[in-house]
């Protein structure tokens, strides 16, 4: 993986007196709020409900050894003992005080991490798939053109105060893991006709209030083009975005307005105009980047332990079954280490979970860790003979429930019970829908579901494109969560439909079980998944058993 | 006739730690709502939000909550008040932490 070099470390060290300054200056009372405030957002720190928050980057959700155990030494040394990974591959803290921030950022830029744009109306954290590099159906590894945008984007002086944030996400495959049509610009890796990779270029996905799937903008750009079409798509937005209406300021709304033709002949004119100006430097860079992120020296030994163990151990079967995925090295696989057990907090690691992570990393599987941004940390590369002591290991530390893609590997967002944009809590809805399906035994038989629940219109917990998405709400003062159906996050991207009114607070599970029996009831056979009995049948069964009053009344 | 104002009571963040604090009668800063000023009049709302905003080293983000006033001294009408009382319930972190 990509390793800072002495301009990455200057650069940081710099940034980071800056900030240690600006604090400095805010608490001996020279600096206001109002002017403090876009200096702290620009490094990632947040007023919550209760505390400040830190947003760290995990730029395209790669870490290694030392940087998980960096991040769990953090949240002993300044936090309460955990952090929150998020949807975005960020890891969030949830109580510094600001005092202590500078500091934390110094031991962040020691392992070549940042909480940098992280946060404001910049380009922010380069998100990528987390099978990156060790997936069987990938066309090349997206991580070196991410870090490509990262090093372009961070603190580049054009796209400092944009009309509004700007999220970036890239895939090498053609099963998008990215999440690329819900981004403000998503990049899939494709081939020309000449078999050449390139990108196809989707521009003005969103979700948050007005929820868009993304256009093509190009169906075929070459690799080489990649840095002056982003900045042209990123300058064309910055002059024609909105800055009049906060709620009509993403590039989403800028290429409805104006409709993708004309983005595209703005595009393509400020294009050549740059173009020139990329005298290959960029791609010496590139180069350079790719030479970092080449494959693992991949071990050459028996995977009979791991068949033994299979057969012979239930719970460890179950365990692959279930979090396991094809590795393009078919003696390895690829582990996702579910940080769900049913009751606890989506995306939360203690310390020491943390550091059993970064030790089986080391241990086992070539020093690498990725961040989901479904909310998991990711072993990519793991010969097979390794899986049963890692699964040992992670058992020791509640790491090891086998429940990846299924109804509580659920994203939540932080909600109201830290975030102060939020109308309504995630977590505990949450908790309790995963522990009841549990109690239920349950979540094998209904198979592949995915529950995605924000705690406001802003959808961090991407609850627009959850097979079942569940947004919660201010109702007159009471929390009320409204469920919409059908959404999907990958390459066959849409946006779910609502089903009807929403429910309270103590309501929202009883309806997620009714339209869970629904479903059992009215699937074809197993293997007819939730999201493709709801293809085909649409929304009027499900609509029937959330609301059988209605229909009570009807008859 | 007017609507019947609803008592208030003024709250911010902590500058240096960022908890929840409450503007009290002697215009000291107090962790716990219990302490807290209850304001029955809109004139001296607006003048206790301003007192507060004069303090932009100690305090960020000030603004009036409404509440209702109980034997307990006040307690929040809207739920996202009633968790700023105590902390996020998935731990038990923050003000409940020491209660």
């Amino acid at each position: 993986m990509y390793q800072y070099n002495s301009f990455d470390r200057d650069f940081l060290a710099e940034r980071n007196a800056q900030f240690r300054a600006q604090v400095e200056r805010r608490i001996d009372g020279s600096l206001t709020e109002d002017e403090f405030k876009p200096l702290r957002l620009m490094n990632g720190l947040y007023l919550q409900l209760h505390a400040y928050m830190l947003r760290v980057a995990i730029p395209y959700g790669t870490l290694n050894s030392a940087q998980m155990d960096r991040l769990a030494f953090i949240a002993d040394k300044w936090d309460k003992g955990y952090g929150h990974f998020t949807t975005r591959q960020n890891i969030q803290y949830n109580w510094p005080e600001l005092r202590d921030v500078p500091d934390m950022l110094d031991a962040l830029g020691e392992v070549g991490m940042h909480a940098i744009q992280t946060s404001g109306n910049t380009i922010r954290n380069v998100t990528s798939d987390h099978f990156a590099g060790a997936a069987a159906d990938e066309i090349e590894d997206p991580r070196p053109t991410a870090e490509l945008l990262r090093q372009w984007s961070t603190d580049h002086p054009e796209f400092q105060f944009l009309p509004r944030k700007f999220k970036i996400a890239v895939t090498g495959s053609p099963n998008d893991r990215a999440v690329t049509k819900a981004h403000d610009i998503g990049l899939r890796m494709v081939r020309n006709e000449a078999g050449e990779p390139g990108y196809e270029v989707i521009v003005g996905g969103g979700l948050g209030r007005t929820p868009m799937i993304g256009k093509v903008l190009r169906e075929f750009l070459p690799k080489a083009d990649l840095l002056p079409y982003a900045e042209a798509i990123v300058s064309v937005y910055n002059l024609l975005g909105r800055r009049d209406n906060k709620y009509k300021a993403r590039i989403k709304i800028t290429v409805h307005e104006n409709g993708i033709d004309t983005i595209r002949d703005l595009v393509e004119e400020r294009f050549a105009l740059l173009r020139p100006q990329f005298g290959g430097v960029d791609q010496e860079m590139l180069a350079w980047i790719e030479a970092q992120f080449t494959a693992p020296a991949f071990l050459k030994a028996s995977v009979a332990p791991f068949k033994d163990a299979y057969h012979h151990d239930p719970v460890f079967r179950s365990w692959v079954d279930t979090n396991i995925e094809k590795h393009r090295n078919d003696d390895y696989a690829i582990v996702s280490i579910s940080i769900k057990k049913q009751g606890q907090t989506p995306g939360d690691a203690t310390s020491e979970q943390m550091r059993v992570m970064a030790e089986i990393a080391r241990d086992y599987a070539h020093d690498e860790l990725r961040i989901s941004h479904e909310q998991n940390v990711i072993l990519p590369h793991v010969h097979k003979s390794h899986l049963p002591a890692i699964h040992a290991r992670l058992r020791e530390v509640e790491l090891a429930t086998a429940n990846i893609g299924l109804i509580s590997d659920i994203i939540a967002c932080p909600g109201m019970d830290y975030c102060a944009l939020a109308t309504a809590r995630s977590i505990p809805v949450a908790q309790q829908i995963a522990t009841r399906f549990d109690e239920l035994k349950l979540e094998h038989d209904i198979g592949e579901l995915k529950i995605k629940i924000s705690g406001c219109i802003n959808a961090c917990g991407h609850h627009h494109v959850g097979h079942i998405g569940i947004l919660g709400l201010d109702r007159a003062g009471v929390e009320n969560y409204q469920i919409t159906l059908g959404g999907d996050h990958t390459e066959t991207a849409e946006v779910g439909q609502r089903a009807g009114p929403g429910f309270a607070y103590d309501e929202i599970v009883p309806a997620i079980e009714r339209i869970i029996d629904a479903y059992l009831e009215l699937r074809l056979n197993e293997d007819e998944t939730f999201i493709t009995a709801y293809r085909r049948l649409g929304m009027a069964p499900f609509k029937a058993a959330l609301y059988p009053e209605v229909k009570a009344n009807a008859a | 006739m007017s609507k019947p104002f609803t008592p208030k009571v003024v709250t911010a963040n902590a500058l240096l730690e960022g908890d929840v604090i409450y503007l009290t009668e002697d215009d000291q800063w107090s962790r716990s709502l219990k302490d807290a000023e209850v304001i029955d009049d809109e004139a001296h709302g607006d003048l206790r939000v301003l007192f507060g905003q004069s303090q932009p080293n100690e305090v960020v983000g000030v603004y009036l909550i409404d509440v209702n006033v109980t034997d307990n001294g006040p307690e929040p009408k809207h739920f996202r008040e009633e968790f700023r009382t105590k902390g996020p319930s998935n731990y038990a972190h923050g003000k409940q932490e020491l209660a």
